[in-house]
């Protein structure tokens, strides 16, 4: 089912350094809080200055009786470098909740999220109470402030880095077998690089167990319109992420 | 809405107001039917309509520039097939104008898609000769005006419904392209299409966009589309619908200034996808203010002194 969307106006609230050229941002928003599911994200549009189209972001938290939504993202190019300058005070206007989310429907899921996939999971996990495990990957330690902001929400956390500066060295996918084999989880919710998720699928695959992914492209309108993030689906027809996604199963959108 | 001071009438078709969303940034106005009063819109011109589906082009479709924007989609559609099946019926409650924006691959197949859309729910056809994404549709007959002409000829053979050509600005004489789509029998003209363009990244050395190039919109095009409506209107006996950049009631009133009769909103329903309603809203309030009584009294009235 669609969501009900919103475009409006938003004050920031917060704007907080987390690591490297990585940001988290709160604004209040009780309309899109109010509504936002999982996996959801919105379009952010910068008031004024040279930044035309918006920029689409997961969100990483909503929180509902105080009417705010965060945005964890780290910046890119220039438009996530001109929200990383907003002060709170600063308005922003955003187009959202938009697209369709994670399956919420399930009863013990292992989250698999590389570095700033991670941020709709956060939402994710939090909306699960603690029913969910977290296998997180990141380039390193400096970058794995991540495992303090999920640990009130899951019941256990596995991570790795690429440089080994923290848990695991290598990719965390490489963790997945391992965690699968016990038969504990009855999905693999995925978010991150696409060869990450890839991967992650085929190993749930592998297990018996169904896969969400979440997609990422370049968009315009987040509305279905514009065409820009059109991706092939596994059936033959085109899917568009912004609007059919961004989460889709495995299947769907993997060969 | 008071008054009506916005209806009007361009090429045998009633609008409830002069704007109008420019094909390719609108879907099938459905999407936007939770921001836009579609029925209030003069038309939608429905995303490009080609034959047989099209994927379109691999690789990143769009990239944000000075003030607008490249796009390389590639006329991705379902085809005119799934279009007239499914597609149509669903956008009849809206009761909206739908201008099917079609493109072909030869001088007769646009004939056969202007026949298959003679057909109830649908306003005017809107040929694209002038889609600068895609290799096999359009450009040659954009920017040749015998061309131009021989797909506005085959067209109206096939239809009853009003031809509207949109033209291509990567031509060297706006005007003699014009003239020659008159000429052969359009009802109306529509200009203009993006401009040919591309970005390369300075990192990989490669292009940013799959395509390479692709066609540039936005506020950043607005100057060159509305001295192109400028001479067209002026040398054409048919109405214009001017369009590129319009993102304010500002920018639009400066289009019928220049001589369009009715205006299209592209990029800016990105930006804002109630950008057509300001715009709307915007030019009523304009008309009441200067005390005119339709917006007709404001077409190529500009003062050259």
């Amino acid at each position: 089912m669609d969501l009900p969307k919103f475009s409006l106006d938003a004050e920031i609230l917060s704007q907080e350094q987390m690591a490297e050229n990585v940001y988290r941002m709160t604004v209040h928003c009780p309309q899109i809080a109010g509504v936002a599911q999982p996996g959801t994200f919105v379009q952010m549009r910068l008031l004024g200055g040279d930044v035309l189209l918006r920029r689409p972001l997961g969100i990483a938290e909503a929180e509902r009786e105080k009417g705010t939504l965060s945005f964890l993202y780290r910046v890119l190019g220039k438009g996530t470098a001109a929200f990383s300058r907003l002060r709170p005070g600063a308005q922003v206007n955003l187009l959202g909740p938009l697209g369709h989310g994670f399956c919420m429907d399930l009863h013990r899921p292992l989250l698999v999220g590389g570095g700033m996939g991670l941020s709709p999971l956060l939402f994710y996990a939090r909306c699960m109470e603690k029913r969910a495990d977290v296998l997180m990957g990141g380039r390193h330690a400096g970058e794995m402030f991540w495992t303090e902001l999920f640990k009130p929400y899951v019941s256990k956390s596995y991570l790795a880095t690429d440089d080994g500066s923290l848990g695991s060295k290598g990719f965390a996918v490489s963790l997945l077998p391992k965690l699968l084999e016990k038969g504990e989880y009855d999905a693999v919710i995925a978010c991150g690089p696409e060869i990450m998720m890839e991967r992650a699928a085929e190993m749930a695959k592998a297990a018996g167990i169904p896969c969400q992914v979440s997609l990422e492209k370049r968009m315009a309108c987040g509305l279905g319109a514009c065409l820009s993030c059109s991706v092939d689906a596994s059936d033959g027809t085109r899917k568009k992420v912004c609007k059919d996604g961004p989460v889709f199963w495995a299947e769907e959108v993997f060969p | 809405m008071n008054g009506g001071l916005l209806k009007t009438e361009l090429a045998g078709i009633s609008m409830n107001t002069p704007v109008l969303t420019a094909s390719g940034t609108f879907g099938f106005g459905e999407e936007f039917a939770e921001f836009v009063d579609l029925s209030l819109l003069g038309g939608v011109m429905v995303k490009g309509t080609t034959r047989k589906p099209r994927r379109g082009n691999a690789g990143v479709r769009i990239a944000e520039t000075p003030s607008g924007m490249l796009n390389c989609i590639g006329l991705e559609n379902p085809g005119v097939d799934v279009f007239l099946q499914e597609t149509l019926p669903r956008l009849m409650p809206y009761h909206m104008n739908v201008i099917v924006n079609i493109s072909g691959t030869t001088v007769e197949e646009y004939g056969v898609l202007a026949e298959m859309l003679d057909v109830p729910g649908v306003a005017a056809i809107e040929l694209n000769v002038s889609c600068p994404n895609v290799k096999d549709g359009g450009i040659v007959f954009g920017t040749d005006p015998k061309a131009a002409a021989s797909v506005v000829k085959a067209a109206k053979k096939w239809t009853k419904k009003p031809v509207i050509l949109k033209l291509s600005p990567n031509v060297t004489d706006i005007v003699l392209m014009a003239k020659a789509v008159e000429a052969a029998g359009a009802d109306a003209i529509s200009l203009i299409n993006t401009l040919l363009g591309m970005e390369i990244d300075i990192h990989t050395w490669r292009p940013t966009l799959g395509n390479i190039t692709g066609g540039l919109s936005g506020p950043c095009v607005k100057p060159v589309a509305l001295r192109m409506v400028w001479q067209v209107a002026q040398n054409v006996k048919v109405p214009v619908i001017g369009m590129g950049g319009i993102a304010s009631w500002q920018d639009a009133v400066e289009f019928f200034l220049a001589g369009a009769s009715a205006v299209a909103v592209g990029t800016a329903n990105f930006v804002n996808p109630h950008a057509a309603m300001d715009i709307i809203r915007g030019l009523e309030a304009y008309l009441q203010e200067k005390k005119l009584g339709s917006i007709r009294e404001l077409v190529g009235k500009m003062d050259c002194g």
